[in-house]
């Protein structure tokens, strides 16, 4: 039992640390790219804020896509609500007004999160050396959700905030497939050459994926890529599993036995759930991959306002000792 | 450290009797800090602001351009009181809490203190925090003041004297908590050896005072602490007190009443709260009772209140014990009820309310500090030695428009603590606000908050207006 307030603000929070995290990562791999692929690079700055989704918004501000622009954006820009320090701005706000509901450990390694991204000398490592800023806000919040995962009661509170992660991880991991398959994928001729191993490895890096990817499948294959981004069971960061797990923890909070999922929210994950397991890699490309993506984002988006808008926000109109229902 | 050449000025100093001259009981800190560098004793402070800022211990200051979060300020050197000392404030304080919260029962109820006139009705009606909505109310246990915070200041001559009362809504106790933690973590080496009396138990205590006041007949209480939200200036308290107690930090928009009780809107439907430590005015606590502009209240909450569904703790309408002018009449107020000499002294007080001490006043304005009575955060006090020609001229003018709004006191100097000022220690003025809960029994926290204002000469020790804060060491004699 928790107040709905609590709870809103714990799944936002997580959610925000997860987006923040992911920005930096996809920029890291970019500049890790830039440094390979030197001025073939140019052209790799735009993606970055097309995976986003805010591009209108970029463009009002900022007149070319060069590296400085896009990476002023997507890190510093405190305008802009999805920039990575606005991000961590509002985890905070988040968790300063749960504070008592969070451990003291999670309040620090978030605060001081925060705070090293507000520090000038920060920013000035970022100019000198970039690889290492971004692999700093990386380790921060890898920091964070372990702390999370070591300190907090896994009951409710800490259900919403894995939910929350889990939906952001999808939603980026799906984002970043979708954009960057579809830079490499006109170019078949390319398939083969040093550029294209590059390349793929950059977007499975950019989901922390190489590693076990490799583990798992060990040539690079276009096809296989996107399988084990979006269909892998194993893997933490493939939507599959993020969903599964969010599915475990949707269950814990609304306490329903297995089997008998009746809430709005349930049945929306219910159904994306089963997308996604009765789906081949093969069924996805007949279907087109992009088509399957936009689909799998609608439905995202779906779960997300279904527990949004009956689990957060139970309503006034709800009488005292009576049951919310999803 | 050299500390010889510390200058103990022409007043108090806390930790020595003259300089070089440690007074009984700071001898161990004063070895202890003799042992050190002026360069480690700057490198210990600089850890213990580091340690706040990470920790996010802040608090609010309204107005202020750069965000208002700022992080708490401590001076590591401790003040330390003497065991012995303690005991008298102790019991002293205790008496206090315990006649004023039998004259708020009283002003409320059979108001016999004015029959009687052994203090002016007129003085009780026109109090700031009077609320005649209040009249026949029965707190739990009798109880109006369960949470108050004291303060006192020492004068030139080493005396203790109670400034002023607070039995609203007291802040500084968890800085107290935080004080404390920081300066272990941050400079343990200053506590060898010595046995300073603890204050970790406080969110205990508090807990166990909040449920022992819950509404009859319920067995386990659900207690919670109510926050005006993150933009308060005491918001860092409210959540730190929440959490180390265990229990939901709940904001307006979390509550609602039906049937008579109080209930808190969660992920599982509506669930009963018996106990709310409320954080907030009573003027905007009930739209329905106080001010009908409220937007953080909850409207329906005095009439749950008032029928015993709810405990609130501080009760409301308390705020009259703790009226500036009503303060001159104190130690009349513990005669009154416990047929008792006061044990702490209050500073003389001037009411420039009654014609002849009024006239006293404006004779002398340039030799003491004006008071209004409506005001804390030490806002619209003019210290008269200080004051220039037109400051006092204006003074006179509200003093003549409104007397009742304002006291008079002569200006105290206020004892020292070394603070570290760059690399060297050097006096500064300090106050104390020790905190008491008034449960099953009065329990005294041992030391409190001890406020320094950082400016050399200044007695401005509010944190709103630059001042810094101290841990507090109440040591056991050995």
């Amino acid at each position: 039992m928790m107040l709905s307030r609590v709870a809103e603000s714990m799944f936002w929070m997580s959610r925000y640390i997860e987006r923040a995290e992911n920005i930096a990562r996809f920029i890291d791999v970019n500049l890790q790219l830039s440094l390979d692929l030197g001025d073939a690079m140019r052209e790799q700055w735009g993606p970055l804020v097309a995976v986003t989704g805010d591009e209108e918004r970029y463009h009002e501000r900022y007149q070319d896509t060069a590296r400085r622009s896009v990476m002023e954006f997507l890190t510093y820009d405190a305008t802009y609500p999805n920039s990575i320090v606005s991000c961590l701005a509002i985890a905070r706000e988040n968790a300063r007004t749960i504070r008592d509901n969070i451990s003291t450990a999670m309040w620090e390694a978030l605060n001081t999160f925060h705070l090293m991204l507000r520090d000038e000398q920060t920013r000035r490592l970022g100019e000198q050396s970039p690889l290492e800023l971004y692999a700093n806000i990386r380790r921060a919040s890898q920091l964070f959700v372990g702390v999370t995962d070591g300190t907090l009661s896994h009951d409710e509170a800490w259900h919403f905030a894995r939910l929350g992660r889990m939906i952001e991880r999808a939603d980026k991991t799906t984002r970043i497939l979708d954009v960057r398959y579809f830079l490499l994928l006109p170019k078949v001729e390319d398939v083969g050459t040093p550029l294209d191993i590059v390349q793929w490895s950059a977007l499975l890096r950019s989901a922390s994926a190489l590693d076990m990817y490799r583990a798992r499948h060990g040539r690079l294959s276009p096809t296989r890529v996107a399988e084990f981004l979006l269909l892998d069971p194993d893997f933490p960061r493939s939507v599959m599993h993020c969903m599964g797990t969010a599915a475990k923890s949707l269950d814990a909070i609304v306490g329903a036995p297995h089997g008998r999922r009746t809430t709005p929210a349930e049945k929306r994950m219910g159904r994306l759930r089963s997308e996604l397991e009765y789906t081949s890699i093969e069924d996805i490309f007949d279907e087109g991959l992009h088509e399957f993506i936009d689909r799998i984002q609608t439905r995202l988006n779906e779960v997300g306002e279904a527990i949004a808008g009956s689990l957060l926000d139970p309503g006034a109109s709800l009488a005292p000792g009576q049951r919310i229902t999803l | 450290m050299q500390l010889s050449s510390y200058d103990v000025g022409s007043g108090y100093d806390e930790m020595f009797q003259t300089s070089g001259h440690p007074r009984e009981g700071s001898e161990l800190l004063f070895e202890r800090l003799e042992a050190l560098s002026s360069g480690e004793l700057r490198q210990y402070q600089n850890a213990a602001m580091v340690t706040m800022r990470n920790l996010g211990i802040t608090f609010n200051v309204y107005g202020h351009q750069d965000g208002t979060e700022k992080v708490w300020p401590l001076d590591i050197i401790p003040r330390v009181i003497a065991e012995s000392e303690w005991e008298r404030v102790e019991r002293g304080l205790a008496q206090r809490v315990r006649a004023l919260n039998l004259f708020v029962d009283d002003i409320y109820n059979d108001q016999r203190i004015l029959k009687d006139g052994a203090v002016p009705r007129e003085l009780i009606e026109s109090c700031d925090g009077y609320r005649p909505q209040c009249a026949g109310l029965k707190p739990p246990k009798g109880i109006w003041a369960h949470i108050s915070g004291t303060d006192l200041v020492r004068d030139a001559a080493g005396t203790l004297y109670v400034l002023e009362d607070n039995m609203r809504v007291p802040s500084g106790v968890s800085y107290v908590l935080e004080n404390r933690a920081v300066m272990k973590r941050a400079f343990p080496r200053v506590f060898e050896g010595q046995s300073v009396l603890p204050v970790e138990d406080y969110p205990e205590r508090l807990l166990q005072m909040l449920m022992h006041c819950a509404p009859e007949g319920v067995e386990e209480p659900c207690v919670v602490v109510w926050t005006p939200g993150i933009y308060n200036s005491a918001y860092f308290e409210h959540s730190a007190l929440a959490r180390q107690m265990g229990v939901k930090l709940v904001q307006a928009s979390d509550l609602v009443t039906h049937d008579g009780l109080v209930h808190m809107r969660t992920t599982r439907g509506f669930k009963r709260v018996d106990v709310i430590y409320r954080r907030i005015d009573d003027d905007f606590m009930d739209p329905e009772a106080f001010r009908p502009d409220s937007l953080l209240g909850v409207p329906g909450i005095m009439d749950v209140y008032r029928a015993g569904g709810v405990t609130l703790a501080n009760a409301p309408g308390g705020g009259v014990g703790d009226d500036k002018a009503l303060y001159a009449y104190v130690p009349r107020v513990i005669e009154y009820y416990l047929a008792e000499d006061p044990i702490l002294q209050n500073v003389p007080t001037y009411l420039c309310a009654d014609d002849k001490q009024r006239a006293h006043v404006l004779d002398h304005l340039d030799q003491l500090v004006i008071k209004p009575t409506n005001a804390s955060g030490g806002k619209g006090i003019v210290l008269g030695p200080r004051a220039s020609e037109a400051e006092l001229e204006a003074c006179r003018a509200q003093i003549e428009a409104d007397p009742r709004n304002f006291v008079a006191q002569p200006m105290l100097q206020l004892s020292t603590v070394p603070t570290l000022i760059d690399d060297d220690l050097e006096g500064r003025h300090v106050d104390l606000r020790p905190f008491v809960l008034y449960g099953e029994q009065i329990y005294v926290l041992p030391g409190g908050l001890t406020r320094v204002a950082l400016e050399r000469g200044s007695m401005m020790v509010n944190s709103s207006q630059g001042g810094g804060s101290k841990d507090t060491w109440v040591l056991r004699d050995t």
